[in-house]
């Protein structure tokens, strides 16, 4: 496909939405990834889901690491600032951004690679210190670009392509996300739009720290059987604990509640997320035993999706910081400047 | 036996163990002169370590003003008894050597021709106060009060000090002040004109100030207008950042909304500080970390990020000795190269050298300016004994009417009219290309930020021709910054010379210092400053119009001689290295010796007073 050029004109009945936009305002280059690739599904579900939340293309700034997955920015969202930073050290220049212009959405990807081995340390503690944002992992256990090595996110016992057996214990990442304070922790498949638009959707609106790990399998070097990032294996292992819609404002809200196990958890911005409980054991408010759920279905060798843990009373780093209400990258002299006459009185004090 | 007599120019040295807390009455005997207008420059030597470890804090009195480390001890104060032997062995012949005798020693542990000063400092103590910290605490006011009152000191300067200190904790106040009555009585009493160290109001320190480098570079971020800092706690740059907080949390409220008009990060590491600072350069924030040499070393993949993507990022470094705990908690010069080459691939960055305090303050504001006019990375290169020692310098500066230098930024106007944009476009032939904020407009002027492979216009590319242009107007960049950067200053010889010498940094006064101390050994040599990397063209002239230059440097690789004759095409033959590296500051003795010996050494006769042209 990477030969194809995109048409530039669209067709004129196409959709738009509320801010004037058509679906296809929101793509981005030709896809340079494999012909199959899970990460092109999860662009194509980040597409879907800022058109449908009617979010302006250029008030979101994209950031990625580095790796197949951190390519992928490039693919959507063409008329946003995006940019390839540093392998494993998204999260760092992504709580940087975010503190110099806090009017922006903040969209970060990366790739289980880059979370999880060589950015295990920026992961957690970009969700310890709640920066609002939504974090895309793409998640497919082993190395696209380097060809074939098992990432930190491998199964134990799982196969590589090239026959070896992974012997070393996986990191969980939804589960560090949830310990380290994330206050939005979802689970996703990118073969499920229906599950991964509305995730990504509640993940915008969400005022803290969102974190999506979704399973992604690389068509290239694990999609095979022994492998248990594969479409395959996904599809038969994938124990959704809840199916989650949402809606943009409160005034939206239609649907009858006559059906049983929906709850509605409202947002800081108005919005409203519904979830559909399919596991009726499971409460997505209760760290405690989400952290339980998630390790008892990783033993049966389950893939547990859905919206894992929300936190009702997040809170993200410009609030615990107490800073000003305007963008940094707005601020001048008049307003930084403390002046010459205050600069005597400090002299003065050092005589 | 010899006796040192001196007035106004002296050097007094306290030996102390680490969390005593001597440190405050130590600074308040150094402050006492400056009150009466003599000139002091006070260093601490202090271990890796909270308590127990020695420490030493050294104040020469210098009504002269030379405010480099003089070398030498005329007074020990010695309080810890762990560096007895070295402490008195490091005393000037009819030099002194002030000590506790509350128990007796044996004649062995002192020294003959050293004059022995006992007062019972401990007995003293224990029969005043009951508590056993106050006993401590106290002990080191009331030897404060003795040394007032055997060198002269107005005692009313030390009342008003104390005082200020005091200011509004009454109940410090009062026993403090008792404290140092109490050493003052009893030395005036016991201890008359066993001191030939006396001081005498001058008039030598104007309208100067005293403050610390790290202090001033802090106050100097927030002049200048950065909103983000970054940092990772390391010795000697960890209290910048601090003083960063405290000065915002003073300067930087919205006096409406109580909000921070700052945001400020303690990150998790090196790597975490400079993706923070990187991530707010590139969203128009100005953003600073403050670090030293293994935060460089940590930083350095970021540093080439930054440099080759154009991102504007300042990051002090407030140098030291190496790796690991020890020897980095003294002052060194030894990351001039790790700076200007930091990172992978080629790269080259621009760095200001301050020389003192009041440089600080004014180059850290310079660097916010610099790193977003040329959209890069700037270091500011201190070091520790500039940062965390308190200096007497100018007082600082700042012109109202100054505009911050945001750079080359296109706005959605211009965008709207127009204007081509093209993210690593050369335009004006400076190298310095447009640049668009995250958000700017809603069709024009959004690009994808990579590292290296890309065309003028931000589209992926990976031809050598787009490499090169890319690689040759980042060239074009760094020389252009030559324009910007601070000038190298000028410090022509009284005679005509064939010497030159180069220095930077915080060897500056003990430079000016040696320089009277050659001209009076008719050793003529003209002394240029650097300021800055990448280097003026007047650096090159200087170099060329000296047979032979010296270049001072507290490093053992003779770092910045590296630097000039790689980037400034210097000849290698002609630059002599004066090395300073053991970890104390370089002092006007060891540079004036090592010249004169190097001028003996190259078979020059000086040249004769009455000679001269």
């Amino acid at each position: 496909m990477t030969y194809v050029a995109k048409p530039k004109l669209h067709h004129p009945t196409l959709a738009k939405n509320k801010v004037g936009y058509t679906r296809r305002d929101y793509e981005g280059k030709v896809s340079t990834l494999c012909a199959g690739c899970g990460h092109d599904s999860i662009s194509a579900a980040l597409i879907q889901a800022f058109w449908e939340l009617d979010i302006q293309p250029h008030r979101v700034a994209k950031l990625s690491g580095i790796g197949c997955s951190s390519k992928t920015p490039d693919y959507f969202l063409g008329n946003s600032h995006g940019f390839n930073t540093v392998h494993g050290r998204m999260p760092s220049v992504l709580t940087g951004a975010n503190l110099a212009n806090r009017e922006l959405i903040y969209l970060g990807v990366s790739g289980d690679g880059d979370s999880a081995s060589i950015g295990l340390g920026q992961f957690a503690h970009v969700m310890r210190r709640g920066v609002n944002m939504t974090y895309i992992l793409e998640n497919n256990g082993v190395y696209g670009l380097t060809k074939g090595q098992f990432s930190a996110t491998a199964d134990k016992g799982s196969k590589a392509k090239k026959g070896m057996i992974n012997a070393d214990a996986p990191v969980d990442t939804v589960s560090l996300a949830l310990l380290m304070g994330a206050t939005f922790v979802a689970r996703s498949f990118s073969g499920d739009k229906k599950q991964l638009v509305p995730l990504v959707k509640a993940a915008i609106a969400h005022e803290g720290a969102a974190f999506i790990d979704v399973i992604s399998p690389c068509v290239a070097f694990n999609n095979h059987p022994g492998s248990t990032k594969s479409y395959d294996y996904v599809r038969e292992h994938n124990e959704a604990v809840n199916r989650l819609d949402f809606w943009p404002s409160r005034d939206a809200i239609t649907v009858d509640y006559s059906e049983g196990g929906v709850i509605d958890v409202p947002q800081h911005d108005g919005s409203i997320i519904k979830l559909r409980k399919l596991d009726s054991s499971y409460d997505p408010s209760d760290k405690i035993n989400a952290v339980s759920h998630i390790a008892r279905a990783a033993e049966k060798g389950e893939v547990l999706t859905g919206l894992l843990y929300l936190a009702p009373d997040a809170e993200d780093l410009h609030a615990h910081l107490n800073t000003y209400e305007a963008p940094f990258n707005r601020l001048g002299e008049k307003e930084l400047c403390p002046g010459a006459g205050m600069l005597e009185k400090i002299n003065a004090a050092m005589r | 036996m010899k006796r040192i007599e001196a007035l106004n120019d002296f050097v007094v040295k306290f030996a102390n163990v680490n969390g005593s807390g001597s440190a405050s009455a130590n600074e308040l005997f150094a402050k006492s002169f400056l009150r009466m207008g003599i000139p002091v420059s006070p260093r601490n030597i202090f271990p890796s370590n909270i308590q127990g470890l020695p420490t030493w804090y050294e104040v020469r009195v210098t009504e002269r003003g030379w405010l480099g480390r003089r070398g030498g001890v005329d007074l020990m104060v010695a309080m810890n008894p762990q560096t007895w032997a070295q402490d008195v062995k490091e005393i000037e012949p009819g030099g002194y050597l002030f000590y506790d005798n509350t128990k007796a020693l044996p004649q062995g542990r002192f020294r003959d021709d050293v004059h022995a000063i006992g007062m019972p400092l401990t007995e003293i103590c224990n029969q005043t106060y009951t508590d056993s910290r106050e006993r401590q605490l106290f002990k080191n006011i009331v030897y404060v009060g003795a040394l007032a009152s055997l060198m002269d000191i107005e005692p009313g300067v030390i009342a008003e000090l104390i005082g200020e200190q005091y200011k509004g904790k009454e109940k410090l106040l009062k026993p403090n002040l008792n404290a140092f009555q109490m050493g003052y009585n009893y030395a005036g009493e016991k201890l008359k004109g066993v001191l030939g160290l006396k001081v005498k109001r001058a008039y030598g320190v104007g309208d100067r100030i005293f403050m610390e480098g790290n202090a001033a570079a802090a106050l100097g971020c927030v002049y200048g207008g950065a909103t983000v800092c970054a940092w990772y706690p390391i010795t000697p740059s960890s209290s910048l950042a601090e003083a960063f907080q405290r000065y915002c949390s003073k300067l930087r409220l919205d006096p409406a909304t109580g909000k921070n008009k700052f945001a400020i990060v303690q990150a998790e590491d090196e790597l975490a500080s400079i993706g923070i600072v990187t991530g707010a350069g590139w969203n128009g924030a100005r953003a600073f970390t403050a670090t030293s040499g293994p935060g460089i070393s940590l930083m350095s993949e970021f540093i080439g990020l930054a440099y080759f993507a154009e991102i504007p990022a300042v990051i002090i470094d407030v140098q030291r000795g190496g790796p690991s705990t020890g020897m980095p908690t003294r002052t060194q010069q030894s990351d001039v190269l790790a700076c200007a080459y930091a990172s992978h691939g080629d790269t080259k960055h621009v760095l200001l050298f301050p020389e003192d305090p009041h440089e600080c303050f004014t180059m850290a504001a310079d660097c916010l300016d610099l790193a977003e006019r040329l959209q890069t990375p700037v270091f500011l290169m201190t070091d520790l004994d500039i940062g965390m020692n308190q200096r007497l310098c100018k007082p600082l500066e700042w012109d109202d009417s100054r505009q911050y230098d945001r750079g080359k930024v296109m706005t959605a106007e211009m965008l709207e009219a127009g204007k081509e944009f093209g993210r690593y476009l050369d335009v004006d032939g400076d190298g310095i290309p447009f640049r668009t904020y995250p958000g700017t407009h809603p069709t024009k002027g959004a690009y994808f930020t990579r590292g290296t492979s890309k065309n003028p216009y931000a589209v992926y590319s990976e031809t050598g021709p787009d490499y090169q242009y890319n690689m040759q107007r980042l060239l074009k960049k760094h020389d252009f910054a030559k324009t910007l950067v601070p000038k190298p200053v000028l410090t022509p010889a009284n005679e005509p010379a064939r010497f030159g010498c180069i220095y930077y940094g915080s060897t500056s006064p003990s430079m000016t210092e040696a320089l009277e101390a050659l001209a009076a050994r008719n050793i003529f040599v003209n002394a240029l400053r650097i300021r800055a990397f990448p280097f003026q063209d007047e650096i090159f002239d200087f170099c060329q119009s000296h047979s032979k230059i010296f270049v001072v440097e507290q490093n053992r690789d003779a770092q910045l001689r590296t630097l000039l004759v790689n980037e400034a095409g210097i000849n290698p033959a002609s630059l002599i290295s004066i090395l300073h590296y053991d970890g104390t500051p370089i002092t006007a003795r060891y540079i004036t010796r090592e010249i004169s010996e190097s001028v003996s050494a190259l078979n020059v006769r000086p040249i004769k007073r009455d000679k001269a042209a």
